[in-house]
């Protein structure tokens, strides 16, 4: 039948490329899999849950995690506030550069993570472009990403600045749907602007909240170029993150170890994709 | 998700005859406006600093580059930075790969992607709740979870290093299929059931009557590929492992974290060398972008 034939291209790199690595990564997590074993992969042993076990007491590998959960728990409400006001003030009714403002926001996100993590790392230096502005106002910034306490918070600056525009052209979409007789409705019965927006559009605009939290957290999850290009996991694995571990595993040539690990974070990741759909659901 | 209408996702434009009509000036007294404009104005000069001081710090001599407290402006604006990229550096060679495996990337999704987006809409077969089930899980796949096995089966083959190999498991995305189904599931099923009656085969109808009507989301398709395969980092590193395979962003990451780590002339040209390309596409086309978003939901 010729609808096999139109979807056979996809089925194949499909089966390819993502079935057969899922499956076969999955096998691999409960072997002692190594880069020697590629040509002979006959000499491996099944090891069960054991590597699982020595992962979740691997110290590096719980402080990945720990890092991993700090930098979404942060970085997503975060972003998501930031992206609301800017879509709450290009909703206001302003219309002049509109479309510039919105272009302006946008930028960071079409942007390579590597490129512009070069560029924050030389802002971030101890005497680079963001302490020399926090001088004029008395601060005196920390060696950012030196420093085990401010490197994760520098990172998640740059995450916020990178991500906002995605959620902002979410939410503006989100915002334009809140009908606005029912805002008028309100404002008839006195409700001020405040509570306007708290007790009328935020109700209305949770699914497309909750959207935005969970796409955003799908990415922010798997975050590796920021710490591969700006600390390289430092200081102290305090930027190490549970992609950043898988690579390192991967790079030792222990794949059965960063089979596992990535499994860890995928179940994570599917948590949140069986939220999204609900998400979705709601939408409808 | 609802189905995008056909008409209402094509780039609204002012044809040059009729023109969109202009909204009657309304004055409302708004003290808040001003305010508003300022905020933002602040903000998105906030959000553009970093590219500023990018281009900026581009043109500076490595000596002004060390000075404390930095110079606003180059004081001896120099292009040798660049010079390094383009002489030593070979940039070219990464500038190919990077095209190259963009170009041939956005080609197979826009093919196959809408093949099988046109299956999924306008055709009955047996097994097709199961694929629109697996492209809809798959977008979550993280590349974290299966680049190791990915590895093993490339390395057996012997393409590491290869075009192939850095082109061949992002060709069909099912973030593309998704949009492409979504999207040929809002033309009308009398286009298509006419021409089935005409004797059209499904090839036919899918060349001569779909496709022709797909301009936007192709376009969207078209651009959101280039950009994720542009700006593609965890499979390049691992798989391109001869420096004459690097793509861009590879070789921007391992020139900045070896020897050359404060040689920060050199690391922001090769920024701007990066970022420039998609930073003016973004620009000249950024409805699309936007509208990417809109109808997927998902960047």
């Amino acid at each position: 039948m010729v609808a096999y034939l139109f979807a056979l291209p996809f089925v194949l790199t499909f089966t390819f490329f993502m079935l057969f690595p899922l499956v076969s990564s999955l096998s691999m997590s409960f072997t002692d899999f190594t880069n020697r074993d590629i040509s002979s992969p006959l000499a491996i042993t099944f090891v069960g849950f054991d590597q699982y076990a020595e992962l979740f007491s691997n110290r590096q590998f719980v402080r990945s995690m720990f890092n991993t959960f700090y930098f979404v728990a942060v970085g997503i409400p975060l972003t998501m506030v930031v992206a609301l006001a800017l879509a709450v003030a290009l909703n206001s009714g302003i219309t002049r550069f509109r479309t510039a403002f919105r272009v302006g926001f946008y930028a960071p996100v079409v942007t390579s993570i590597v490129a512009v993590a070069v560029v924050w790392r030389f802002i971030l230096q101890p005497d680079g472009l963001l302490n020399t502005v926090l001088s004029w106002v008395g601060i005196s910034g920390p060696d950012w990403l030196n420093d085990t306490r401010s490197a994760m918070p520098a990172m998640i600056l740059m995450a916020v600045w990178r991500n906002m525009g995605t959620l902002m052209i979410i939410f503006l979409a989100g915002l334009q749907q809140v009908p606005q007789d029912v805002l008028e409705a309100a404002q008839v019965d006195g409700a001020s602007s405040w509570q306007r927006f708290f007790r009328v559009t935020l109700p209305i605009l949770r699914p497309t909240l909750l959207l935005g939290a969970v796409l955003l957290s799908v990415g922010f999850l798997q975050f590796f170029e920021e710490p591969f290009v700006m600390t390289r996991g430092g200081p102290l694995d305090s930027t190490l993150s549970i992609s950043y571990f898988t690579y390192n595993q991967f790079g030792f040539g222990n794949y059965g170890v960063a089979s596992a690990a990535s499994y860890v974070l995928f179940v994570a990741i599917a948590l949140l994709s069986i939220f999204q759909f609900r998400a979705f659901r709601s939408k409808d | 998700m609802a189905a995008p209408d056909v008409h209402v996702v094509r780039p609204r434009q002012g044809t040059p005859g009729n023109p969109t009509p202009r909204r009657p000036r309304k004055r409302r007294p708004a003290p808040g406006r001003t305010l508003t404009y300022v905020v933002l104005t602040i903000a998105v000069v906030a959000t553009f600093t970093p590219f500023a001081w990018m281009v900026v710090g581009s043109v500076k001599t490595q000596s002004e580059l060390l000075q404390r407290p930095p110079t606003w402006w180059p004081e001896s604006p120099t292009l040798d930075n660049f010079a390094a990229w383009f002489g030593d550096l070979q940039i070219e060679r990464f500038f190919i790969n990077s095209a190259v495996v963009a170009v041939f990337t956005v080609l197979g999704n826009l093919l196959f992607c809408s093949m099988v987006g046109y299956a999924l809409a306008k055709i009955e077969f047996a097994g097709k709740r199961v694929l629109f089930v697996l492209v809809m899980v798959t977008l979550m796949v993280p590349g974290v979870v299966t680049f190791v096995p990915l590895f093993v089966v490339v390395s057996k083959l012997g393409l590491v290093s290869t075009y192939p190999a850095l082109i061949l498991p992002f060709l069909a995305s099912p973030l593309g299929v998704f949009l492409m189904r979504q999207f040929i599931m809002g033309i009308p099923d009398s286009l298509i059931e006419a021409a089935r009656i005409d004797g059209a085969g499904e090839v036919r109808i899918f060349a001569g009557i779909v496709m022709p009507l797909c301009g936007a989301p192709l376009a969207t398709l078209a651009i959101l590929t280039f950009l994720s395969s542009w700006n593609n980092f965890l499979w390049p590193l691992v798989v391109a492992q001869s420096e004459d395979m690097y793509t861009l962003p590879v070789a921007l990451s391992l020139y900045s974290t070896g020897q050359n780590a404060t040689n920060y002339g050199v690391l922001l040209a090769g920024s701007v060398l990066v970022i420039t390309p998609v930073l003016v596409l973004f620009v000249a086309l950024q409805r699309y972008f936007t509208q990417g978003i809109a109808m997927t939901g998902i960047k």
